[in-house]
């Protein structure tokens, strides 16, 4: 079980709001999860480079030339709320 | 030819040769689908243009013009990739009303190859489950039994297809969600090697992991699809630049001296007598057609779970804080919108906004990458991660491809593990370990089980080595006690 104020901590910055209950059930499953997770603890892995990309990247250029694919009124049209082409937002300073 | 049964490499050369028209073929499939879809719940939408998009097809092939190996062929395209004007939701209520300015790669190299999109398939939100259940729109059900689930994510894919709501499907592998519910469903569903399909245009869940792939009828239909959608593409930097390979021309049932690997690890029971009876069956199958057996060992794929579960949440707990309310997606009602404080913004349209399973999953990985835990869980997973590697690594010396249950059981009830998180993970025991590995992977039809559920055998090749899989995958394919079996819906 993770305490509920840590549980109520990574809500905030996930940026998710989250009612009593639901902190109340994450609390149990997520300290349920992560209890069998732990696990892995017990694997010696000294001097193991963490995996990120399981395939080789290859190099790959091309030349940095602006392209213009889409109107402002494409990338705007799925916008919840704006002001002709802008996105309208709470005050952010 | 019978279009119910029809293969995509039938239908194409049946419109190219115009045997069959394209407007015809789409009519047949989306009566269809729209018939069986209040049963199914398969579709989350339908394309109003599938008709029109035919007879273009038609009018080009009337003049005279190439328009692709997959010529009038109908798709269906899971939710998770953008779809140029046809909405386009990761089955979220977060974006309920994304319409998509552009395609995927893989949907316009579909459509260049003449594919005509039926609509958009039901999947777990956001590719976050194993049952479709957690999917906004409603859970999908198994067309063999409506009781059932038809596994995940790529749920609706694998409904629809076994269905026959559409000649082809798209769906995206992560931890399992193309292998498991082809498995669930009876039919091919392959997960290509990391980097061999291009990942722009998909809805990202977990970045090292997602990977594209065809969930058909066929072995040869898979196998065509995969060139199609396959090779470098200059939008996603870690797509391989390697010649992308002829695998319908060169697919061969020949197994003869052939060596198939058998995890040590996997062999020490558990599994639903059902499943069992299946792999005994194909290994005997292989046998009988002159391929040899040979145990591999794996230790590391004990770990699998954990360490799929710590590095996919992760990633997804970034991946997904782009659903913030401002540029497209849902967002929270606020009557005073100038008096909100920003945190609140954030908080109240992302609470409302994402399921149960996909908020459970974002807790999970911002706890793995807060301050403190990041060295225990994220860092200790990616070492894990490429022990894992490794192990396969070694494993490919000794064999050509590896042979596996797909799951410990064929399709489970709906309902029956949704309330438990950690039993739901634990059914990902035999596909997650392919995804960490960047493995191609793929479950074909072969056993039924005594309650006439279809079973999957897993296959799994070495990096960027498809074709000895879908060859394997052939080979059984003849022998598949699903072969000329259909679902009754």
């Amino acid at each position: 079980m993770i305490d509920k104020k840590t549980i109520e901590h990574i809500a905030k910055l996930a940026r998710l709001e989250i009612t009593e209950a639901e902190a109340n059930e994450y609390s149990q499953q997520l300290g349920k999860a992560l209890s069998h997770f732990e696990q892995i603890s017990k694997i010696n892995t000294e001097g193991i480079e963490p995996l990120v990309t399981p395939t080789e990247i290859e190099e790959f250029w091309r030349e940095d030339i602006a392209k213009q694919e889409f109107s402002p009124e494409d990338m705007t049209a799925n916008a919840p709320s704006k002001a002709g082409n802008l996105f309208k937002v709470p005050p952010v300073v | 030819m019978e279009l119910i049964n029809a293969s995509i490499i039938e239908i194409a050369e049946a419109v190219k040769t115009k045997k069959a028209s394209a407007k015809e073929v789409a009519t047949f499939f989306m009566k269809r689908a729209e018939n069986l879809n209040p049963k199914l719940n398969a579709y989350t939408s339908f394309n109003k243009q599938a008709i029109q998009d035919a007879e273009a097809i038609d009018a080009r092939i009337a003049k005279g013009e190439d328009v692709g190996v997959m010529a009038g062929v109908p798709f269906g395209i899971k939710e998770m990739f953008c779809t140029k004007g046809i909405t386009t939701n990761a089955g979220s209520k977060i974006l309920q009303n994304f319409v998509p300015p552009y395609d995927a790669t893989v949907v316009a190299r579909l459509k260049k190859a003449g594919i005509v999109i039926t609509g958009k398939l039901n999947q777990d939100e956001f590719a976050m489950g194993s049952s479709n259940e957690t999917s906004f729109f409603g859970a999908t059900k198994n067309p063999w039994n409506l009781e059932c689930v038809p596994g995940g994510s790529s749920g609706g894919s694998a409904a629809a297809q076994a269905a026959r709501m559409c000649a082809g499907t798209l769906g995206t592998d992560t931890g399992g969600s193309i292998r498991q519910p082809a498995s669930f469903c009876g039919i091919v569903g392959v997960k290509p090697t990391y980097g061999r399909v291009s990942r722009y245009g998909i809805i990202a869940y977990a970045s090292s992991l997602d990977q594209a792939g065809p969930m058909v009828s066929t072995v040869k239909d898979a196998a065509l699809t995969l060139e199609v959608i396959s090779g470098h593409d200059e939008r996603d930097s870690t797509t391989s630049q390697r010649k992308v390979p002829t695998y319908s021309k060169d697919l061969s049932t020949n197994v003869k001296g052939m060596k198939i690997g058998l995890i040590k690890e996997y062999m020490h029971g558990g599994l639903h007598a059902d499943v069992q009876k299946t792999v005994d069956q194909a290994i005997s199958t292989l046998k009988s057609m002159g391929a040899e057996f040979v145990e591999v060992s794996v230790p590391m794929t004990e770990f699998a779970v954990p360490v799929y579960y710590l590095v996919a949440a992760s990633e997804a707990s970034s991946n997904l804080a782009r659903y913030d309310g401002v540029k497209y997606g849902y967002r929270a009602e606020f009557a005073n919108l100038s008096a909100v404080d920003l945190e609140d913004f954030y908080g109240k349209t992302r609470g409302e906004g994402f399921g149960k399973e996909v908020k459970r999953r974002i807790m999970l990985g911002t706890y793995c990458l807060s301050s403190g835990y990041y060295d225990a869980y994220y860092n200790k997973a990616g070492q894990v991660r490429r022990l894992i590697m490794n192990q396969y690594r070694d494993a490919f010396k000794k064999c050509d491809v590896i042979l596996s249950p797909v799951t410990t059981s064929p399709a489970f009830k709906i309902g029956e593990r949704v309330s438990d998180p950690l039993t739901m993970y634990l059914n990902d025991i035999f596909t997650t370990s392919t995804n960490l590995a960047g493995l191609p992977g793929m479950s074909v039809p072969f056993g039924m089980s005594a309650d006439g559920l279809p079973i999957g055998v897993q296959l799994t090749g070495a990096h960027f080595d498809e074709q000895k899989m879908l060859n394997v995958g052939c080979a059984l394919e003849g022998a598949s006690s699903v072969k000329g079996k259909t679902p009754n819906v």
